[in-house]
């Protein structure tokens, strides 16, 4: 294999298993610079996945080849009202976030297999019909170097995951409720005293942040396991968690790192094909996210600064 | 109301609660809750067999359930308390197999290994804490997986690509003849000895000490026991440290007791992450904490007997688990309707 054809095959599966961490890592940022920490989304992953699968399951003779859109969009709803209980808990009742989303975590997973093996019968659901497919870009395809490796054999929730990043990123830092939403997550009480409803804000962060991890929970059940199992959702919620702060609770810090966490992933399974890396044991390629996430948030890589207020309850007028 | 009452009403309401949604939530799925609580309760007093193997259940959620809760005391959040515990369970396993002593020295030497390699393992975290302010929940996350994967290679080398260590030699076993004699064969081991002698452990260390006094103190205020001359650095590490090996020493039971061997693993036991709710339920205190991992463990084991008495997923119990940890964080509620309630009363 010369370097370009190992290129061609790498670069398209590091974006394709980097884009459920995408989604998610992004919810996580707007969570968390609102000021309310999420450790809650591998359960709402978990959640996504399993609701992704079942409605594909479930509606697929209706949809048609359209299903593994709408069970997106189911998947996003029911996430994003499942964040609800996280919200509620760190919000208004001022629990302590990272418990309440431990909560979440444990809860998800339950909810899921209980609901598997009561319409299955067995731990795992069917695998379904329709999957989110590759397709080439007209044109850019052509392209060459560039087209192989970036528009060929391409999945649209790749696209989808690359284009909701740089919508984050244009959102949290180019609008008002971005402004807002910072603002909120730094120094609640200066946000307060200016007009803006804290609660509120953090409300709307958390549901997107439940939103987006449902969405990409669903994209990694309709398009890497094509079933839901115990299995299926194994720490891509944490890894997601790890892809925003070692992307410095930035959007575009969190892209970059989620693709790199893909890149690793992506590694670590077809490794042993490519010259070379199939000399490197597959567990450094396993451990590696994490060993870097610890690096990240030690300060090894550039400083990394969470959000000011992050983890606290505001509770009005206490200093 | 006094404030003590208040403490204990708080995780009983939530048991209660937690309970409560689960019985909706089988009413709402079809299923018959009291069915499924008398297939539960069977499941953990039914005979003899499952006597045993309840309190084998409780054995190592006694120990994760002390290392959550050492490490709150201090102002520390350790969920790497899976991750301890499996490498304790490892080196458990490799002291097990790997050597040949007598049972004097060869059964405390696995017990030790298992504690030193979960308090190592909880260094790190610690460490980064103490010198670079680094958030130890987000470390201890990505050190479980680190953990994950380490033992699951370890223990591929070990038996030269194999998913199993091999049996432990029975010198570095927690086998009990006796009790096996008693309940009829269960896998109920001495480790549950060990479990609450750790609790004593815990207790006096925290209590009667100085060291003790100093670990909460710098939980209940970094800066005035900085002010007071403590060392709070060195007190961060240590707490993490005896709090990994606690963790370690229930990867121990697993090893020496009920298994008797380490093999490699898809995913986190979750005994782990239940020790948070053994802890917080327990309020972070030594007896507490065999409150709570009495409740989880029974619960956890109970739960088995569910799909073939009642039908019903045993998933049902880790949902009932999930809701009462909600409502025990959301315990800033049930204060707040409590002392409302107490305010009515003491108006008329």
């Amino acid at each position: 294999m010369s370097f370009l054809e190992v290129l061609y095959f790498i670069v398209p599966s590091a974006i394709f298993y980097a884009a459920p961490l995408i989604f998610t890592a992004i919810g996580g940022v707007f969570s968390e610079r609102s000021g309310v920490i999420n450790i809650g989304l591998e359960g709402l992953m978990v959640m996504g996945a399993f609701i992704g699968i079942l409605f594909n399951l479930f509606f697929v003779d209706t949809f048609g080849a359209a299903t593994p859109w709408v069970a997106l969009l189911a998947a996003m709803v029911v996430s994003g009202i499942f964040s609800l209980m996280h919200a509620v808990a760190a919000i208004s009742f001022r629990a302590d976030q990272t418990i309440s989303g431990v909560a979440i975590n444990m809860l998800g997973v339950a909810v899921a297999l209980f609901s598997v093996k009561m319409i299955y019968g067995k731990g795992q659901t069917d695998y379904i019909q329709e999957r989110f497919i590759r397709f080439d870009i007209p044109f850019l395809s052509e392209i060459p170097v560039l087209g192989p490796m970036f528009f060929k054999n391409v999945y649209s929730t790749s696209i989808l995951a690359i284009g909701v990043a740089l919508c984050a990123w244009f959102i949290i830092y180019k609008t008002p409720f971005g402004l807002r939403l910072r603002a909120v997550g730094e120094h609640p009480m200066a946000a307060d005293t200016m007009g803006v409803n804290v609660t509120r804000m953090r409300y709307i962060a958390v549901i997107v942040s439940g939103a987006l991890a449902g969405i990409g929970g669903a994209v990694y059940s309709q398009s890497i396991s094509g079933e839901f199992s115990h299995t299926t959702i194994n720490g891509q919620g944490f890894m997601a968690l790890a892809a925003m702060i070692f992307g410095k609770w930035h959007p575009l810090g969190a892209l970059g790192a989620a693709l790199f966490f893909g890149f690793a992933q992506a590694l670590s399974i077809v490794g042993g094909q490519i010259p070379y890396i199939d000399q490197v044991p597959s567990y450094y390629l396993h451990i590696l996210p994490y060993v870097l996430t610890i690096l990240a948030v030690a300060g090894f890589i550039g400083k990394a600064h969470a959000p000011k207020s992050i983890g606290k309850p505001y509770i009005k007028g206490k200093r | 109301m006094s404030n003590r009452l208040v403490n204990i009403l708080v995780p009983v309401i939530s048991v209660i609660l937690g309970l409560l949604v689960g019985a909706i939530v089988m009413l709402v799925s079809g299923y018959d809750p009291v069915k499924g609580y008398t297939a539960l309760w069977n499941g953990i007093f039914g005979d003899s067999y499952a006597i045993g193997e309840t309190i084998r259940q409780i054995t190592p959620y006694l120990l994760s359930g002390l290392a959550v809760a050492f490490a709150f005391r201090t102002g520390l959040f350790n969920i790497g308390v899976e991750g301890q515990l499996l490498v304790g369970w490892f080196a458990a396993a490799y002291v097990g197999v790997a050597f040949d002593l007598p049972m004097y020295i060869h059964l405390p030497f696995a017990i030790i290994a298992a504690a030193v390699a979960g308090g190592l393992w909880a260094l790190v975290p610690g460490l980064l804490k103490a010198k670079l302010q680094v958030h130890e929940v987000i470390v201890t996350i990505m050190m479980n997986y680190i953990a994950l994967h380490t033992t699951n290679v370890l223990i591929r080398a070990m038996s030269d690509g194999g998913e199993n260590t091999g049996t432990i030699k029975e010198t570095a076993s927690l086998k009990s003849v006796f009790f096996e004699s008693i309940t009829d064969y269960s896998r109920l081991h001495y480790g549950i000895f060990i479990a609450l002698a750790m609790v004593l452990v815990m207790w006096f260390i925290l209590e009667k000490t100085t060291i003790g006094f100093e670990l909460k103190a710098v939980g209940f205020n970094k800066n005035a026991s900085e002010y007071a001359g403590m060392n709070v650095n060195k007190n961060i590490i240590l707490s993490m440290v005896i709090s990994g090996a606690f963790a370690g020493l229930a990867g121990a039971m697993e090893a020496l007791g009920t298994f008797q061997y380490a093999s490699v693993k898809g995913g986190f036991t979750g005994i782990g992450f239940d020790g948070i709710a053994v802890a917080l339920l327990g309020a972070n205190t030594p007896l507490g904490v065999v409150f709570g991992a009495t409740l989880f463990g029974a619960l956890k084991y109970g739960a088995l007997n569910m799909p073939n008495a009642a039908d019903i997923p045993v998933e049902i119990v880790s949902i009932v688990i999930a809701i009462i940890i909600f409502f025990v964080a959301c315990g800033y509620v049930i204060r707040y309707f409590l002392e409302k309630k107490n305010k009515k009363k003491e108006a008329k």
